[in-house]
């Protein structure tokens, strides 16, 4: 095994500025050409009567070579005495910012190309500001086409001084500026004697100087969940919590503490395939974890331990934001936001800032977030997660935002704001201060009705028998006189949520309305039966919610998934119908919800 | 971490986000020496377990033993395993070997029409039933929305440039100049009806990591990947009468790893000896029509 170090770079710059010749010079000039590469694309230059460029070599495909700009970014392999590098092309045409960001998101540290004649242009200031946001920390400056400028000190010095400037306003500080030209190979892999005056390091001896990763190790402790296997049909019970070491470290024996659920275990195992056993897992290790108790999580928890600095959990937090789609982020819309492993129902609450990344113009008064904007704004998730501010931890604090299938938007967590008034909080207010009632008021419906109306719902894991006693329930209150209904979750799914599309996209609007159809079933005095699969606190807080100022009773069976939340009744799973309906019934009847029955 | 134990993080990363996020997932085993580490690192992935089906497409123009490879460790790792085939091309002999068709157009019809309609369900799959030790006709039908793929950006222009989930439209099309972003870990996991996304592991691997990875865990390979005595060996594995092997000593994985970092094939491209990729268009075109 080599046991060499590796290293990505990314190429930024914009169009036309020399990346792609930069690179073609690196692997041509540290001989890691494919043999035969360099000869075909001559071979291919004389043919249609062009002069060679060492762009071309990166020309692979058929569309860019029509078009002449790279539209996406390519990895190329080279290697010098020091270590190996992957380095990235990044286009540099707006058209394809989204491109240059898969790109330099992988790097762990950029180079950016600004020609010395042409100078500073927007892309140029783009991608110095993307490379911010991405988080590569280390950026060597390049001024390209030193050749077009005679060489000049001078031209040098005032693109370093203008370039600078602008960087100092986003926070970023270049490693250094080189001054090169990659079509001459002056200053890439030799010391060009153009140029006495410059004194620092060639291209190649400043990629040797970058360092690789931060110290991850040392930090606290954050695994976010991925998955949980059970593997129960090839023989095997271990029940396994699998996902990758963001940062920090855990071994057996300790204690460690899910969030937002604020479940607590302690570590039982470490599992492994095919390794010596192991008892500790480290940041950027993907890992397998038994744990000693079986408590019921989920993916998208954060696993902490009790005894690190906490992460936040919230479901309103400022943020930082790029944007990269096409249609742009609007308030009355819901989007999906990945964080971590956590996956969340997002909305955009409020915008407080925009930045033209172009010329760094800020604007307060923006309605909405357009392609290519950087937004200071306020996002609400219909349920909590934790997060860290990407100023503990990246890993935990960086989202992306998804619309409409594909990710459209990027950002970091600068500040948890869950204790303001939320969206929903607000939405219910709004709602009751307008509610117009008939001329029927609640207690002369519960006299004729001879009950009062309530919300039932029945939760618990899949599988436990929910709906045959929802369903009896209906049944036995419905012969003994009463206005109960059960509705099937499956009948909304199809028909008031016909519009809705995925579920996962739509979690929090799915709720919402069966929360608001509650308060009307209720109003109207009726016992308004459902069912919801797996229930969290989250869930029937928000229905509780919406549900006000009627009545809920929440009817568990089997586990669940609850930590704050004291369901009314929990109702095991029995083998008897009728001792299941009687429970729910008496517990009715002692709340005084209805009067007697017989079953 | 050594650069081995990073790449090994990324595809075990990448696949478990696919098995979580994808219902209907599949993994494509070609018998050759990057699938066999894709699959050893989904072994790696659900400790020891495969819960994903394992697809691979005859072109029954393989190398026999690439064959008796496949169902020997199908058997022993408790593999879910199926295969398809483009039955009326090779009934109706139109194919290359056949004399029938160009090297390009069999491909088209063995490989890329056989893939199409085995992941979509069209075509019937094979499964190995792990009593009987042979294949049954499949009774699943599902299309896969999910497609795990082994292949590795430095392998060839085109492929350099694909994201670790990548999506195929309706008519299985890879628009390349128009690909989502994908940073900070988030793939694309959310995918319009009709679609797919193809999910690519092994990505950022170079052909000498595979052999190092291999020779690390001590994974099994066919034994064409090695000199047998002869003086040849076969770089890359395909159908025979398009896959020509190369000239070398190597017998044994150190002595491989030794080649490609200091020895004869240093600068030569992987791929030189798959005679389709010569011919116009090449690969790109092949790839474009939903070739791997």
């Amino acid at each position: 095994m080599s046991g060499r170090a590796q290293m990505n770079i990314v190429i930024v710059g914009h169009v036309d500025h020399g990346k792609s010749t930069v690179i073609g010079r690196l692997l041509a000039d540290t001989g890691t050409l494919p043999k035969g590469k360099l000869e075909a694309v001559r071979e291919s230059c004389r043919r249609n009567s062009k002069p060679f460029e060492y762009a071309f070599l990166l020309d692979a495909l058929k569309d860019e070579q029509a078009q002449g700009i790279t539209i996406d970014m390519a990895r190329c392999f080279f290697k010098t005495a020091a270590r190996d590098y992957i380095i990235i092309d990044a286009p540099g045409h707006i058209e394809f910012l989204k491109n240059m960001i898969t790109g330099a998101s992988r790097a762990d540290s950029a180079l950016l190309v600004i020609d010395a004649d042409e100078g500073i242009k927007e892309n140029s200031k783009r991608h110095g500001q993307m490379m911010s946001m991405l988080g590569v920390k280390q950026v060597t400056v390049l001024a390209n086409k030193m050749d077009l400028v005679n060489f000049s000190e001078e031209v040098f010095e005032k693109l370093k001084a203008d370039y600078t400037a602008f960087l100092s306003q986003i926070n970023v500080t270049p490693i250094s500026f080189i001054p090169v030209s990659a079509r001459e190979g002056d200053n890439i892999a030799s010391r060009s004697e153009r140029m006495p005056w410059y004194k620092g390091y060639t291209v190649l001896e400043q990629l040797d100087q970058f360092v690789s990763d931060k110290e991850l190790e040392e930090k606290p402790f954050r695994f976010p969940v991925q998955d949980i296997y059970k593997f129960t049909r090839s023989n095997d019970d271990r029940r396994i919590i699998a996902g990758t070491v963001a940062a920090g470290s855990v071994q057996v024996g300790d204690e460690v503490l899910f969030l937002p659920s604020g479940k607590t275990s302690v570590i039982q195992s470490v599992e492994s395939f095919n390794t010596a056993p192991k008892v500790r897992a480290t940041a950027g290790e993907p890992s397998g974890f038994t744990l000693t108790t079986q408590i019921y999580i989920r993916p998208g928890e954060l696993m902490v331990k009790p005894s690190d600095p906490q992460p936040e959990v919230g479901s309103r937090f400022r943020v930082n934001i790029f944007w990269l789609g096409r249609a742009p982020m609007i308030r009355q819309k819901e989007y999906k936001l990945k964080l971590g492993s956590a996956r969340a129902t997002v909305r955009l609450a409020e915008i407080w800032n925009t930045l033209d990344a172009s010329d760094l113009t800020s604007s307060k008064s923006k309605q909405q977030i357009d392609c290519r904007d950087v937004s200071e704004c306020i996002l609400e998730t219909t349920r909590p997660i934790a997060f860290d501010t990407t100023v503990i931890s990246e890993a935990t604090g960086r989202f992306v935002i998804v619309d409409n299938y594909e990710i459209a938007g990027g950002g970091s967590v600068v500040e948890n704001l869950s204790a303001g008034e939320s969206l929903l909080q607000q939405h219910i207010r709004d709602r009751e201060s307008h509610w117009e009632a008939g001329l029927i008021r609640t207690e002369q419906r519960a006299e004729v009705n001879r009950h009062r109306a309530k919300f039932i719902v029945f939760t618990g894991v899949p599988g436990t028998g929910k709906r045959v006693v929802a369903k009896a329930l209906e049944q036995c209150l419905f012969l003994n006189g009463m206005s109960a209904y059960y509705l099937g979750v499956a009948n909304i799914d199809r028909g008031l949520d016909a519009d809705l599309g995925s579920r996962a996209e739509n979690g929090g609007e799915r709720l919402r309305r069966i929360g608001e159809l509650a308060r009307i079933l209720t109003d109207a005095g009726l016992l308004f039966i459902t069912t919801i699969d797996d229930a969290d606190d989250y869930d029937i807080e928000t229905l509780k919610a919406l549900n006000e100022p009627n009545d809920i009773l929440v009817v568990n069976m089997g586990e669940n998934g609850f930590l704050r939340y004291q369901p009314d009744l929990q109702v095991p799973h029995l083998d008897v119908l009728a001792e299941a309906v009687k429970q729910v019934a008496d517990h009715l009847k002692s709340r005084e919800i209805i009067l007697d029955y017989q079953i | 971490m050594d650069h081995l134990d990073k790449l090994e993080a990324q595809s075990v990363y990448i696949l478990r986000e696919a098995y979580r996020e994808f219902k209907s997932l599949c993994m494509l085993w070609s018998i050759g020496k990057d699938s066999t580490v894709m699959l050893w690192l989904a072994r790696k992935a659900f400790f020891g377990h495969v819960p994903i089906p394992l697809v691979h497409i005859d072109t029954h123009f393989k190398i026999p033993e690439m064959i008796e490879y496949r169902d020997h460790f199908a058997l022993e790792w408790n593999l879910n395993m199926m295969y398809g085939e483009n039955s009326e091309a090779l009934a109706g002999k139109f194919t290359f070997p056949d004399g029938n068709a160009d090297r390009i157009t069999c491909c088209k019809y063995l490989k890329s029409e056989a893939l199409k309609h085995t992941l979509s369900g069209e075509w019937p799959r094979y499964r190995i039933d792990h009593e009987q030790h042979r294949y049954v006709q499949d009774e699943g039908r599902e299309p896969y929305t999910g497609v795990i793929v082994g292949v590795r950006a430095d392998e060839e222009g085109s492929r350099s440039k694909e994201r670790y989930f990548s999506p195929r439209d309706k008519d299985n099309v890879w628009d390349v100049g128009d690909q989502p972003p994908e940073f900070w870990n988030q793939f694309k996991t959310d995918f319009a009806p009709g679609t797919h996304v193809r999910i690519h592991p092994l990505l950022d691997w170079t052909e000498q990591n595979i052999w190092e990875y291999i020779e690390r865990e001590k994974i099994p390979v066919v034994s064409l990947y090695f000199n047998q005595g002869e003086g040849i060996r076969y770089r890359s594995l395909g159908c025979y009468p398009c896959t020509n092997s190369v000239n070398s000593d190597a017998r044994t994985v150190p002595e491989i790893i030794e080649e490609l970092k200091s020895g004869k094939f240093s600068n030569i491209a992987e791929r030189s000896g798959r005679a389709q990729d010569a011919e116009d268009g090449g690969l790109e075109t092949l790839r474009r029509d939903g070739y791997m």
